[in-house]
């Protein structure tokens, strides 16, 4: 620790030489942890650039004769992957947008005005987040059955294999978190600011427009990163609520896809880089955001 | 909320004083200064998600309930025929094999999460809490894993353990050994998607619980140094303690995602053949090979009444925290 190398002060050469060689193993050991972590994607990645020849004749765990983009291409249209990302994007983008402006609106009811049920209402959402989502499926399946959904929003007449299905069911439970998230936020913002605008005669709503939310941009910005994750990620709720292979969102799609390119582990390697990599550019061009979205989940303010 | 009421008390006291029915109750007060519209405003802006989240999440997760006490098939309409009482509980427990493997194997994914990968995150949050060169760099690949997705993360680690074509079957190849079939063999494929789930995450903690230790206050660190404490003794007697709150958090997420564990289990096999969980059974029973409603209900109930533990602790630290 830093703290006791300052304050105690008459440290020896002996234990200063000790503290030295303490360093150099304590980066031996990340080194070696850092290379084991990254060994699975290294060679998931090599596995994709090498071509289905190649490794048969060499073996995989051989030096290449060729490195090819050529299971790149032949993953994204054998597997016409293009339009499970379009679906993809048509979930997640409205699922992030309306997750954070429910749960933000929630969370404003929830903090910023006392009634009597307010406890029980942030419970009900931070619980029902909490649940496994198997534990309630099999009744959800047969309500998306059964409920009927009218025209533009479904073509079957059902939320079952729709993509506003899907949206919903990703809105619903996503908004638990972040109303957890934003509330614990909210709950640091001055209470002033509230007050001012509602003895200047502001209706509810703009006060929640245009005061609470310019303020609570930081958190949300945090949250709109780890939304993008989670619903891009999931691959419970697609896999079961939708059904037809070509609806599915792109992480949904790798069971079937998987099923596809069962024979040839090049093109399922590409596969799965290709999947990784939308997550992967958003976490390094956002870590920032990342982390203090989860932190900001886990420790107050 | 207590906090509300506290801070409103002094500065709203003459605001609120001009106003009929403003004596009324102090707990009402903030309520009370909004205008009708108002409350039908806000009664909107909470309500209707409200109900969304009774409709498509309690709704379900009390109907499960219901489902288990029924031999119902999804198919035909449901009615008080269907009632068998507790009869899939007792198949469940005494003639479903599959059952016991499956809480067998959760209690195990559990096991190896908590007392393994957890406090694997410890310790490298432990190690990158001070100053170090490349530190930032460490957390970044120890987090990458995290940001995939448990699916990606399966086909992953199955083009590792693949017998023909993977990483390790080859490197024991190289060495003479003869290959391990790391995910047909039911004795072990168990272990091999732990390794899988456990390296996701010691991430997950380690961001965690890095937060956490970036929290605690430098002075407790000074007076434990000052009495004499070295790093070890330090964090054992002083920073872990302190750090209860996000120790209590780390347990409850561990709990969860082993409750929760499925998209590793699925990719592999669908979850068979040893690699059987709650989760998987429930679904191959009613949704995508028979029609055993009843019958799967009755294992998410199982499902449901022990993530009710965790759910419980991580409420309880939730209301204490706004009583504090």
């Amino acid at each position: 620790m830093t703290a006791t190398t300052t304050i105690v002060p008459k440290a020896t050469a002996a234990t200063r030489k000790r503290r030295n060689w303490g360093r150099v193993g304590l980066h031996v050991f990340l080194a070696t942890m850092a290379v084991i972590w990254l060994m699975p994607i290294a060679w998931a990645v090599y596995t994709a650039f090498r071509t289905f020849g190649d490794t048969t004749l060499n073996g995989y765990f051989s030096l290449p004769s060729s490195l090819t983009l050529q299971n790149f291409f032949d993953a994204w249209t054998q597997g016409e992957l293009l339009r499970n990302y379009i679906q993809t994007l048509a979930i997640v983008v409205p699922g992030v947008a309306i997750t954070l402006l429910v749960a933000s609106m929630v969370a404003f009811g929830v903090v910023k005005f006392s009634w009597r049920f307010n406890i029980v209402v942030l419970m009900l959402f931070v619980a029902g987040n909490l649940l496994p989502q198997q534990a309630i499926i099999v009744p959800l399946y047969h309500l998306y059955l059964a409920l009927p959904v009218p025209a533009p929003l479904s073509d079957n007449g059902g939320l079952y294999d729709q993509i506003f299905g899907l949206l919903l069911i990703h809105v619903v439970f996503q908004t638990g978190f972040c109303v957890f998230v934003l509330s614990n936020y909210m709950k640091t913002l001055s209470k002033e600011l509230t007050e001012a605008g509602q003895v200047d005669g502001a209706s509810i709503f703009r006060i929640w427009w245009s005061i609470i939310l310019p303020l609570c941009r930081p958190a949300l910005a945090a949250l709109a990163t780890l939304e993008f994750t989670f619903i891009y990620n999931d691959f419970f709720w697609g896999l079961l609520l939708i059904k037809s292979g070509d609806r599915r969102p792109i992480t949904s799609a790798l069971n079937n896809l998987q099923g596809q390119f069962f024979t040839n582990y090049n093109l399922l390697a590409a596969c799965s880089v290709l999947v990784a990599i939308p997550t992967i550019v958003v976490y390094i061009l956002l870590q920032k955001q990342f982390i203090r979205g989860l932190t900001l989940g886990s420790t107050k303010g | 909320m207590t906090q509300a009421r506290e801070d409103s008390a002094p500065d709203q006291a003459g605001l609120t004083a001009g106003r009929p029915g403003a004596v009324a109750s102090r707990r009402r007060r903030r309520y009370s200064l909004l205008t009708r519209r108002d409350k039908i405003m806000l009664s909107l802006m909470v309500g209707i998600p409200l109900f969304l989240d009774l409709v498509f999440i309690w709704g379900p997760a009390i109907a499960s309930i219901i489902f288990s006490f029924t031999n119902w098939n999804g198919i035909h309409g449901i009615s008080t025929n269907n009632w068998v009482g507790l009869g899939n509980y007792e198949k469940l427990w005494s003639s479903y094999a599959p059952f016991w493997e499956g809480v067998k194997h959760n209690i195990l994914w559990f096991a190896v999460l908590m007392f393994v990968a957890t406090p694997i995150g410890m310790f490298f949050a432990i190690l990158l809490d001070r100053e170090l060169r490349g530190a930032r760099f460490y957390q970044t690949v120890f987090y990458t894993p995290v940001v995939l997705s448990l699916a990606v993360v399966g086909l992953i680690w199955e083009l590792q353990y693949s017998q023909d074509n993977g990483l390790i079957d080859s490197v024991l190849r190289g060495f003479h050994i003869a290959p391990v079939d790391w995910l047909g063999d039911p004795n072990i494929n168990l272990w091999a998607a732990l390794v899988a789930a456990s390296w996701r995450h010691v991430g997950y903690i380690m961001v965690l619980y890095l937060a956490g230790l970036k929290s605690v206050d430098p002075s407790l660190r000074e007076a434990a140094a000052i009495d004499g404490a070295n790093g070890a003794q330090t964090y054992l007697h002083v920073v872990f303690w302190v750090m209860m709150p996000i120790n209590t958090v780390i347990v409850v997420v561990t709990s969860i995602e082993a409750l929760r564990a499925f998209d590793i289990a699925y990719i592999i096999n669908h979850g068979k053949n040893g690699l059987e969980l709650l989760s998987t059974l429930i679904t191959n029973n009613s949704i995508s090979e028979a029609n055993l409603i009843g019958f799967g209900s009755a294992i998410a109930v199982v499902l449901l009444t022990i993530s009710l533990v965790p759910i419980v602790i991580f409420l309880t630290r939730i209301t204490r925290e706004e009583r504090g």
